[in-house]
């Protein structure tokens, strides 16, 4: 079935006021689960607060080749909203002047931006050590000017983080598109062959694990070692690290919870397995994270339910780290999705 | 009183258990965590044996833990079903078995 947009559906869930107002209510209105807020508090935690910021995650816009089930950004090829050349050149000034360690670049699929290698060059003119791109690996395949990604990336030494939500076709076609594991497949090939993802070498090709349902993750090394195995004698393809991720019930995999009556269970699952340890190490307290708007999230999804950092700049023109290592990170009850079992973050377990 | 034996929401209670009598329901729970712990078999392997019988002795708790267990591990439904056979094939041996049982019984008894 092809999916589209919930924007594009005008679907309620399109409002984030209506996914907050979802996350709010019900079984945390009437007390049968608390807060995220109160299981913190219930923890003896200290409340979640930002450290030294090493990471800016830059989401360039939500333009994509692909519709997943489970996105939480609601991208598709139907989006058109995409970071201007003012506010790129906003965040180069911001890196020119601030020690920051990583940018990590996603959307959408951030290689659609029609200025991202120019942007990319440029990053690799400051200080930032490491670039990161998100890329669904299929977005090399969709049209021939794409297909030289994998040496552009080797050239600057970016960072690759793919998707792939299992090592079979059937569980990844089935949550991001008939024939996005054929194509995957292939582009991880083209990326083994430009020098990602080898052992010891140093081009690093990581890919990301999300469950393929209403299910949390297994062991990220368990997982690791299956995907490793089953990619090299399958396809004779290699890679660095697995990460899992927990799919946080906001936006498209909201609307999957929703639709398939899994939504109270799921919660229930994910505050059982609420790890106090993860939440010391959520990715709200290094990261921020910048829609194509410019405006400034703790995190991405955030970003998606629109919550921007509670501070008063809000705006990259305007960046600031000592007001923003002074803010409050913004919490509801999505955030149980980074704090249960091992922890869940862009760079996997954190616990 | 509800109106079936089985809630699915007293699953989530099963650490309630402990309330009555907390010194044996610890054991339990201790005996149970290890056991499945990574050992001489992986948990992997555990986790389908779990199944098996689990639908061996029909607990509709157990069916949807070891399930859901099941998909956090990867592990495809394909697995799960030949495990679910390997549990019914025994099931249905340990019934037939006892044919000849009654056959010994029958040719005792006859003329």
């Amino acid at each position: 079935m092809k999916i589209k947009s919930l924007k594009s559906r005008q679907d309620s869930l399109a409002q984030t006021e209506k996914q907050l107002e979802i996350l709010s209510g019900g079984i945390f209105k009437d007390g049968s689960l608390p807060t995220f807020k109160e299981k913190v508090k219930a923890s003896n935690l200290e409340a979640v607060r930002p450290i030294a910021l090493e990471i800016l995650q830059i989401n360039v816009g939500y333009m994509c080749n692909q519709v997943c089930a489970h996105c939480h950004v609601d991208a598709g090829p139907d989006r058109k909203e995409i970071m201007t050349h003012e506010t790129l050149e906003q965040i180069l000034a911001v890196l020119q002047v601030n020690k920051i360690k990583t940018v990590d670049l996603t959307g959408g699929a951030p290689e659609m931006h029609p200025e991202f290698r120019w942007f990319v060059e440029e990053i690799r003119k400051t200080s930032v050590e490491e670039i990161i791109v998100r890329s669904n690996l299929t977005i090399i395949l969709a049209n021939k000017k794409y297909h030289d990604l994998p040496e552009f990336f080797a050239k600057h030494k970016v960072h690759v983080i793919s998707s792939l939500p299992f090592y079979k076709r059937g569980k990844t076609d089935k949550q991001r598109g008939d024939g996005v594991f054929d194509a995957s497949i292939k582009a991880l090939q083209m990326l083994n062959k430009a020098g990602f993802g080898i052992p010891n070498g140093s081009l690093e090709l990581d890919l990301v694990y999300n469950p393929s349902g209403a299910f949390l993750p297994g062991n990220q090394k368990a997982l690791e070692l299956d995907f490793k195995k089953a990619l090299k004698e399958d396809f004779d393809i290699e890679f660095n690290q697995l990460f899992s991720i927990t799919n946080l019930p906001i936006s498209r995999f909201l609307d999957y919870l929703l639709a398939s009556e899994n939504y109270e269970e799921y919660m229930y699952s994910l505050v059982e397995a609420f790890n106090p340890m993860a939440v010391e190490n959520v990715m709200c307290t290094n990261t921020i994270s910048v829609s194509w708007e410019g405006f400034l999230f703790d995190c991405d999804f955030n970003q998606m339910l629109g919550l921007k950092v509670d501070a008063s700049a809000t705006h990259i023109s305007e960046f600031n780290t000592d007001i923003l290592s002074d803010r409050n990170i913004r919490l509801s009850q999505h955030c149980y999705g980074c704090t249960a079992g091992a922890g869940s973050s862009c760079q996997g377990s954190i616990a | 009183m509800k109106k079936s034996y089985y809630q699915p929401e007293d699953l989530k209670n099963f650490g309630k258990i402990n309330e009555w009598n907390e010194a044996l329901g610890t054991k339990f729970f201790d005996y149970y965590n290890s056991v499945f712990e990574e050992g001489s078999l992986s948990a992997r392997e555990k986790s389908l044996i779990a199944l098996a019988v689990s639908h061996v002795i029909q607990c509709p708790y157990c069916i949807d833990s070891y399930t859901k267990d099941g998909l956090q591990r990867g592990i495809e439904k394909e697995e799960m079903m030949e495990a679910v056979h390997v549990g019914a094939a025994i099931k249905a041996g340990a019934a037939l078995v006892h044919g000849v049982q009654m056959m010994n019984r029958h040719d005792q008894l006859s003329m």
